[in-house]
């Protein structure tokens, strides 16, 4: 997924802390943008095509396109909350997954209990994702230690750990199931959709359309974006910084626990499946450029769309594979993402 | 990773034992050199005193310290934070397994090998990593990037027997050669003893040695030490590969003990935690803080075992459920983090030099 117009030179100093208001949105100049989104599309485009002359199925590669970018878009919403808190706060969160295994099984223990319809636990579990989001940060990630970046990592993935095997104490390793009444599948060109996808991908935009409109339009994201470019001269404006990191994180974390309530039909709920969807959220982070909404978005598109191809590509090998061969080159060659700016 | 350092600048000579201080260079080194000596004089006989059940925690408190020791070269005398050290553990393992079940290689050789094997492939994930500089969280998620491709790639490969691993072949008897005795007996005990004492003595040497003070200049301040001159990605490269040799030591034991390995048990992420945990708690960038680590957390999971076999009331629920060491660490991992930043053995040292 590398960009060819770029191969040239190695990437300048890494992009771990640069002006973190451009990385909230896609702030290059259109031309350029213009330019990297149409190599991007013609990568695309021939990935699609060897994986047509590969399989030799056209029905196959729709197949998997479609399933792949309906996947994507819950892999964006994940993402996007995961690259909120890197723009925002400078946390790598490891615990994103498990959290947002808590979350499907808040869902799961809410429809088991009260019969209520999975998409209906949304109520419940994105607030409760919230919620959790502002203790953790609260109570663990703000203040003197949790301040170096690999401190925050490693409470964050100790986090991840405690939560994980916790449900897995509470709940046992069998997996389970949550069942969308009504489900039902139909025919998009000659591709299987299920609703349960249809309904995960569109919900997924939609709530990525809310999170865009609360950055741009709002005052209180406009706080947000403040914050994200320069934390001390945000706070001599008047900005309450510490809140505004502690909402932006529950922010983050509801948002897992929104993709969480959307995927929990299409998977079996494991206590350990955050850990898959954490390592491909990073991908989709790093691609579209760490703390880049936007770039999640499409990231999380691209990504679907590797996992699927992969499987066309190598027979029998995991579809993870394919994803962090795409995850190494990006970070070698464009460490700032596909729609990062460079510096 | 800065400020816990083995070697720091300030401090009077002659204060605390464990902790090196700024001096005539080689007196840090032999007093460090002594204490090891006198804990290994301590351990030998342990086997023959703990009751055998104790004694599988024995060694794999020393597979621990194994693996930790190999990480804190890296990331704490180096500074590069590696989330992929089940990679070069997981190498160790499978090299050495794959020679005995293959070719009836003696393990001693292919534990060298897994150490040859993992070293180059740390060179290479290095090179790649510091001509593209990648820092901090990049990097983290670079070297986990690799190992995770390892896990794949060895999950579905014909010649590494795809997701079943391998088993090694019992044999007839004991035999120092094969490094295979009766399950409880103390050699197992001594021959790891003497891989952990030795992983222990080179970090000590290397850590006082030229390339240790270039390897710690460079943690501490990159562009400076380039500007004096110092080969940087030379003397990274040759932490990243010294790192991965002792920690595919591990690897190669820990199939031998266990007697088997497959792609999650060798290069599953929890590995790679394992190792990072192991020397958070006891201190990063300290001599003894992977081998104090490596205690705490090794019998970690014998206390917890034991409480679940026996719960008192309040835990009935959990009898026959998993996972409780496990989050027991990770809450010790918190903890540590925020309020010992600089892990038991780096806060300890700081106390008493001051």
């Amino acid at each position: 997924m590398s960009n060819s117009g770029t191969k040239t030179e190695p990437p300048p100093a890494p992009a771990v802390r640069r002006g973190p208001l451009a990385r909230l949105s896609p702030g290059d100049g259109t031309g350029a943008l213009l330019k990297r989104a149409a190599a991007t599309g013609g990568l695309v485009a021939v990935a699609i095509a060897i994986a047509l002359i590969k399989s030799g199925s056209g029905l196959v590669v729709w197949q998997s396109v479609v399933t792949g970018l309906l996947m994507g878009g819950l892999y964006g919403l994940i993402a996007m909350g995961l690259t909120l808190i890197f723009g925002v706060l400078d946390i790598v969160n490891f615990a994103h997954g498990a959290l947002l295994a808590i979350a499907m099984f808040i869902a799961f223990g809410v429809v088991q209990g009260t019969g209520l319809h999975p998409y209906l636990t949304l109520l419940v579990a994105v607030p409760a994702l919230f919620l959790i989001g502002a203790v953790v940060h609260r109570g663990l990630l703000s203040g003197t230690g949790g301040a170096s970046l690999e401190n925050q990592l490693l409470i964050t993935l100790g986090l991840s750990l405690l939560l994980e095997n916790g449900l897995l104490m509470f709940f046992g390793a069998e997996p389970k199931n949550v069942a969308l009444p009504g489900d039902f599948q139909f025919s998009l060109f000659g591709a299987v959709v299920s609703g349960a996808r249809l309904y995960a991908f569109l919900g997924a935009i939609a709530i990525g359309a809310l999170l865009f409109w609360l950055l741009r339009r709002t005052r209180f994201g406009t706080a947000i974006r403040a914050v994200a470019a320069n934390g001390p001269g945000a706070e001599l404006v008047g900005v309450n910084v510490r809140r505004v990191h502690t909402l932006t994180f529950a922010i983050g974390t509801a948002c897992a626990g929104a993709a969480a309530v959307l995927a929990a039909p299409l998977v079996t709920v494991t206590p350990t499946l955050g850990e898959q969807f954490n390592i491909t959220a990073f991908v989709v982070v790093v691609l579209g450029g760490m703390g880049n909404v936007a770039g999640a978005l499409v990231g999380g598109l691209l990504i679907g769309l590797v996992e699927q191809l992969t499987t066309i590509y190598m027979d029998g090998q995991s579809s993870l594979l394919g994803v962090f061969a795409v995850f190494l080159i990006v970070l070698f060659l464009r460490p700032q993402g596909l729609f990062g700016r460079r510096s | 990773m800065t400020g816990t350092t083995g070697i720091t600048l300030t401090g009077r000579p002659g204060a605390g034992a464990a902790r090196p201080v700024k001096a005539p260079p080689l007196r840090p080194q032999n007093r460090q050199l002594a204490v090891l000596a006198v804990l290994l004089l301590v351990a030998v006989p342990l086997p023959l005193v703990l009751p055998p059940a104790q004694g599988a925690v024995a060694v794999r408190i020393l597979i621990f310290a194994l693996m930790a020791v190999g990480w804190n070269v890296m990331s704490g005398f180096g500074g590069m934070f590696s989330f992929g050290h089940a990679a070069f553990f997981g190498l160790g393992a499978y090299t050495s397994a794959y020679l005995l079940v293959e070719h009836n290689v003696s393990p001693w050789i292919g534990m060298l090998a897994g150490m040859a094997v993992a070293a180059a492939v740390a060179v290479v994930i290095g090179y790649f990593a510091f001509r593209y500089r990648l820092q901090g969280a990049y990097f983290a998620l670079a070297t986990f990037a690799f190992a995770e491709m390892l896990r794949l790639i060895v999950t579905t490969t014909e010649f590494t027997n795809k997701a079943v691993g391998f088993t090694v072949p019992l044999i007839r008897g004991s035999s120092l050669w094969k490094i295979q005795f009766a399950a409880d007996s103390p050699a197992y005990f001594w021959i790891a003893l003497g891989l952990a004492g030795l992983a222990a003595l080179v970090s000590i040497l290397f850590l006082h040695s030229r390339t240790g003070r270039y390897v710690t200049a460079i943690r501490d301040d990159e562009p400076a030490a380039a500007s004096l001159g110092t080969p940087v990605m030379r003397y990274k490269l040759m932490t990243v590969a010294l790192s991965a040799a002792i920690t595919a030591v591990a690897g190669a034991f820990y199939t031998q003990y266990y007697l088997f390995v497959n792609p999650d048990l060798a290069f599953g992420s929890s590995v790679s935690i394992q190792a990072i945990a192991t020397v958070v708690i006891g201190g990063i960038g300290t001599i003894w803080g992977p081998i104090v680590g490596a205690i705490i957390l090794g019998s970690l999971s014998d206390v917890t075992a034991t409480l679940l076999r026996t719960p008192p009331g309040f835990l009935d629920f959990l009898q026959g459920r998993s996972g409780l060491d496990v989050a027991v660490y990770a809450v010790l991992l918190i903890l540590i983090v925020r309020l010992l930043p600089k892990g038991i053995v780096g806060t300890i040292a700081a106390r008493w030099r001051r």
